[in-house]
């Protein structure tokens, strides 16, 4: 039996998890802005800082959380989720609210998730995908809500036919799953509204 | 042990996690009501509960903020929810509206132009803008997921053949990024094209009815109308008495038993500002 490391004591995650959902708030609101996710000790490899720390900010046991191989195939990750925030894990990923993506760039395709329903569309899961870089990759020029104009992101390590991918989901809209993307510490956002292209 | 009597911001934290959830989907579908799990708030439903929801999910110790009833920081319903957050978050609040970061609003948009680092916070009481056309949230429910708002036109409509124009004047429909017809609460629809391409995120709140829903920033927010006859903005056609100003939305004050009556600005921190900056309208006595 190994022990699990507690993320941090209750006063501090109250204000770490406003913190973070702020960022992820702001992120959301502003498609492409890169924001920086309070700092978090003890997530277990391959689980990054930042996709931890949305964890600890947005699960609970009302969110079934798919993970990916790299994810899945760690106890120690489903041990800190399972302590931490109290998420079933569930193998279904049309039944998840969260997926929790370790390699990007392998990223089942999105039509697997929950979409939602005409009548409800916000019953679609949010993909947190960790990216290699969102400042070093190849440039993605965004436009739609939350954007004046356009906004660039360098997001590095996302599927090949990503902008394929994602322009079917918009097509959906209102239905269609968002995406946060992680990279270390920092985490941007792209909602299904969001129109991307590359440069 | 002397242990804080309330979580910070009242709300417990699992309570704050589906509240947090519910706006983050109401961001990523502009204008579409995301219903969720409305707890009981120290105060009765239609005095804020919904906004303060959103508020108490959102709010950090370096917020400061700012809250508004009919555009006056003064009123018992304002003054209770500054003091109730003042409590139990141990935020900073302020009157000003260009320091605020989230402003928690009844019924008006602040005329001073919001920025990109504030957050709008809207309290609702009845946020379908079709219930009163069908009762049946089904029925509602449908008419949404198919963009069906012919019905919506047709109320419109006649308001023009009762009145010969379009009487709606307040919780005026608007249509969110082409595609969700959204009421914008019970703003006058003076306030509506403020919602337009608006640098701040704007989030609403529906206590009783147990809605969120959102407006991100810069996003088309266009009040419906028809060709022939245009959305137009309303305001009494008079400058403020007290501030002198010509473009801030007015209350009409009755000020005696024979049809005294005087105009001056709704929003109370506009109205203080342009003061303090030396503006005089015809009566600017008339408060002392």
């Amino acid at each position: 039996m190994q022990s699990v490391q507690e993320a941090s004591s209750i006063g501090a995650a109250v204000i770490a998890a406003q913190s973070t959902f702020r960022r992820v708030m702001d992120a959301t609101a502003r498609p492409g802005s890169i924001e920086v996710i309070p700092e978090i000790a003890g997530a277990p490899a391959p689980l990054s800082q930042a996709a931890a720390a949305i964890a600890l900010t947005l699960f609970d046991h009302d969110t079934p959380v798919w993970m990916d191989a790299p994810l899945a195939s760690s106890e120690a990750v489903a041990a800190w989720l399972r302590f931490n925030t109290g998420c079933p894990i569930v193998a279904d990923q049309a039944q998840c609210t969260f997926a929790l993506v370790a390699d990007a760039s392998a990223a089942p395709p999105f039509e697997s998730f929950a979409l939602g329903t005409p009548d409800y569309p916000d019953r679609s899961t949010t993909l947190i995908l960790q990216a290699a870089t969102l400042t070093g990759g190849p440039e993605l020029v965004l436009s739609g809500p939350g954007i004046r104009g356009t906004a660039s992101l360098r997001v590095g390590g996302l599927p090949e036919d990503f902008v394929m991918q994602h322009a079917a989901n918009r097509a959906l809209f209102p239905r269609g799953v968002d995406l946060l993307l992680v990279a270390d510490n920092h985490v941007a956002a792209l909602p299904r509204t969001t129109i991307v292209t590359r440069a | 042990m002397n242990a804080p009597a309330y979580n910070f911001a009242y709300l417990d934290e699992q309570t704050k996690r589906m509240i947090r959830r519910a706006i983050l989907k109401a961001i990523a579908i502009p204008g579409y009501q995301v219903p969720f799990a409305s707890r009981e708030m120290p105060m009765p439903y239609g005095w804020g509960t919904g906004g303060v929801q959103v508020t108490a999910a959102i709010l950090g110790p370096d917020d400061t903020l700012k809250v508004i009833d009919q555009g006056s920081d003064d009123t018992t319903n304002a003054i209770s929810i500054r003091k109730f957050f003042e409590k139990t978050a141990g935020v900073a609040t302020t009157t000003t509206t260009s320091e605020a970061t989230v402003i928690q609003t009844r019924h008006r948009i602040p005329e001073a132009p919001l920025q990109e680092h504030q957050v709008l916070v809207y309290q609702v009481p009845i946020p379908e803008p079709l219930r009163f056309l069908e009762p049946r949230e089904t029925e509602t429910r449908r008419m949404h997921a198919l963009a069906e708002y012919g019905l919506m036109h047709v109320k419109l409509y006649e308001d023009i053949a009762h009145h010969g124009h379009i009487a709606t004047s307040y919780a005026y429909p608007v249509k969110v990024n082409a595609r969700y017809v959204m009421d914008p609460s019970p703003t006058p629809k003076f306030d509506n094209p403020k919602m337009d391409d608006c640098p701040a995120l704007q989030l609403f709140g529906a206590g009783r009815e147990k809605r969120i829903y959102a407006v991100p920033p810069h996003t088309t927010v266009v009040s419906l109308d028809f060709e022939d006859h245009p959305f137009e903005r309303y305001r009494h056609e008079a400058p403020c008495a007290l501030c002198g100003a010509t473009d801030s939305y007015l209350d009409e004050v009755v000020i005696d038993d024979r049809g005294g009556r005087m105009f001056v600005c709704s929003d109370t921190d506009h109205c203080e500002t342009r003061r303090a900056d030396g503006h005089r309208g015809v009566q600017p006595e008339a408060l002392a």
